[in-house]
């Protein structure tokens, strides 16, 4: 451990606002642009099931017409 | 198409067309080059009228504008034929396509290059840079226009299906063409400081080179996507 | 080779494939991140010279070594694409990037952070910082087209021909600014001698390139397996892979 306590550490010898913006918002866009991709697929992921149960929707009613 | 037409033939014709449509228009010509003087002019009232300040700053400048201007026709370089149909007769004709562009960007360059290249001493006069570099200024303008309409070219084709597609191309463009604006503004400034500057002008030629072989098989490809 | 590479041309088995490497990238990336950030931050010695400030290293040079190395990839992804039609392949180009630009920027990001205490300037015209840069314009150019083409087949193809021709001009943007800057300024500016460095900053460092290396070919599957389902959404594979989980 190069630093004597944790105020050291965040300090990082008076840099510390330089260093932890940098790794910050390195942080930061990563994790923002992994949430993007995810929260993508799961999007795609619903849009097909309503698709899907529109579609199932379409062909019951269309059933039921027949019947009637 | 009969069979006795031969590709210098095709080359002829296209860019026979496309000039004599845009002399036609006189304003396609007139405007870029309206377009580029106002541009230089905006720049002394903006950085302050003193001479060596104006000296110093004009090979940029003058390039920054010519870019600028050039850009304004490129738009219209594939759009009117694709709008009419024309370029899709292009296309499927059995000619090479690439030679159909490259007269397209022969004709672009005469129409938005090569004025400016006539142009360009009395704007250089303008900006009050020394009488020795008036000649690198028309050097590089001669070498480097052709280059801008090639690579100008590539992202005009890439857009010419979109609706919006005029300020993406100046996106997508502008960061190829610096290097071009690099070696041109250096080759000024250092003709302005009494060296030689062929070494600019020879890498500047080396593009060109490059890109006549390489952008016509780039625009192809590039049209055949948008138009299919 | 070509008879088991033949099959991935398929989407389904891409996907599959894509989902069998993910969990790898992600714990490699993951892990060595971890690591990496708590080695570098709390455990290398300060540098002599620029104190703890160096630590920005740790996450600005494997970003700007994987900016360059995301391009290339998606230029060889997009030759693929276009030489053999292969439509993963174009996916491919779209999935890498925004990743490759992700990280473009974290490199742009960091190098300020790290420029202002160093050299006094959050930005300086440096012929590697003016490069990165233009590097970016590239990456969002190629975002941008294939955004704005509402038929995204030929989005696709064209963003793909736009990165070859980035690949191109990318070596002689780079050369060309390295030269201006030569030319215009001659600043000395302290440049890490990679071979100089000593072992207990260089380790945390290979550790933290290799864990953004995983990190990019991670993000670029998830958005890979994204592309491939948006482009067969009507195919009979997504609907049972949707209705199964």
């Amino acid at each position: 451990m190069q630093f004597e306590s944790f105020s050291d550490f965040i300090a990082m010898g008076g840099y510390g606002f330089y260093v932890w913006l940098s790794f910050g918002s390195c942080l930061a866009i990563i994790l923002g642009l992994l949430f993007v991709s995810l929260h993508e697929g799961k999007r795609l992921k619903q849009q097909v099931k309503m698709q899907m149960s529109r579609e199932e929707r379409i062909k019951k009613a269309k059933e039921a017409e027949a019947q009637a | 198409m009969r069979a006795s037409n031969s590709y210098w033939t095709l080359f002829c014709n296209v860019y026979r067309k496309d000039v004599t449509l845009a002399f036609r228009q006189r304003a396609e010509i007139v405007n870029p080059l309206l377009f580029f003087l106002i541009v230089i002019t905006l720049f002394p009232l903006a950085i302050g009228p003193e001479p060596a300040l104006l000296a110093r700053m004009a090979p940029g400048i003058i390039w920054v504008a010519a870019l600028l201007s050039t850009m304004l026709g490129l738009d219209k370089i594939f759009r009117d034929d694709y709008m009419d149909g024309s370029l899709e007769q292009l296309i499927a004709s059995p000619y090479p396509l690439s030679l159909a562009v490259l007269a397209k960007v022969a004709a672009h360059w005469t129409v938005a290059g090569l004025p400016m290249v006539i142009m360009a001493p009395v704007f250089a006069l303008l900006m009050n840079l020394e009488s020795q570099a008036l000649g690198a200024t028309v050097l590089t303008l001669l070498i480097g226009t052709p280059l801008l309409s090639f690579i100008g070219a590539i992202g005009a084709g890439l857009t010419v299906g979109l609706q919006k597609g005029g300020i993406l191309m100046s996106l997508l463009v502008l960061p190829l063409y610096i290097p071009v604006l690099i070696f041109a503004t250096s080759a000024i400034d250092t003709s302005s400081m009494s060296l030689a500057y062929s070494g600019q002008l020879a890498i500047l030629g080396a593009m060109l080179a490059v890109a006549f072989v390489a952008a016509p098989i780039a625009i192809s490809s590039a049209l055949r996507v948008s138009v299919s | 080779m070509w008879k088991w590479l033949h099959p991935y041309a398929k989407a389904e088995r891409a996907y599959q494939l894509c989902n069998t490497l993910l969990p790898y990238f992600a714990v490699v990336s993951v892990l060595c991140i971890v690591v990496g950030w708590v080695w570098g931050l709390a455990y290398a010695p300060a540098d002599y010279q620029q104190k703890d400030s160096y630590r920005i290293i740790f996450i600005h040079v494997p970003s700007a070594i994987l900016s360059m190395g995301a391009y290339s990839s998606m230029a060889v992804a997009a030759i693929i694409a276009l030489v053999w039609q292969l439509r993963n392949a174009e996916l491919a180009v779209i999935a890498i990037a925004p990743v490759g630009a992700a990280m473009t920027a974290i490199a742009l990001i960091t190098g300020a952070a790290w420029g202002k205490p160093m050299w006094g300037a959050w930005w300086v015209w440096d012929a590697r910082l003016t490069s990165e840069l233009i590097l970016l314009f590239l990456y969002l150019g190629v975002l941008s087209l294939y955004h704005a083409f509402e038929d995204k087949k030929a989005g696709g193809r064209a963003a793909c021909i736009l990165a070859i021709v980035g690949v191109v001009n990318l070596p002689i943007i780079h050369f060309s600014v390295e030269w201006w800057n030569t030319l215009h300024q001659g600043a000395t500016i302290t440049k890490f001698d990679t071979s100089a460095i000593d072992p207990s900053m260089l380790w945390p460092l290979l550790i933290n390139l290799l864990g953004f290396a995983a990190l990019v070919g991670a993000m670029s599957l998830i958005r890979l397996k994204n592309e491939i389902m948006q482009a067969d959404k009507h195919r009979p594979w997504v609907r049972q892979l949707v209705s199964r989980g």
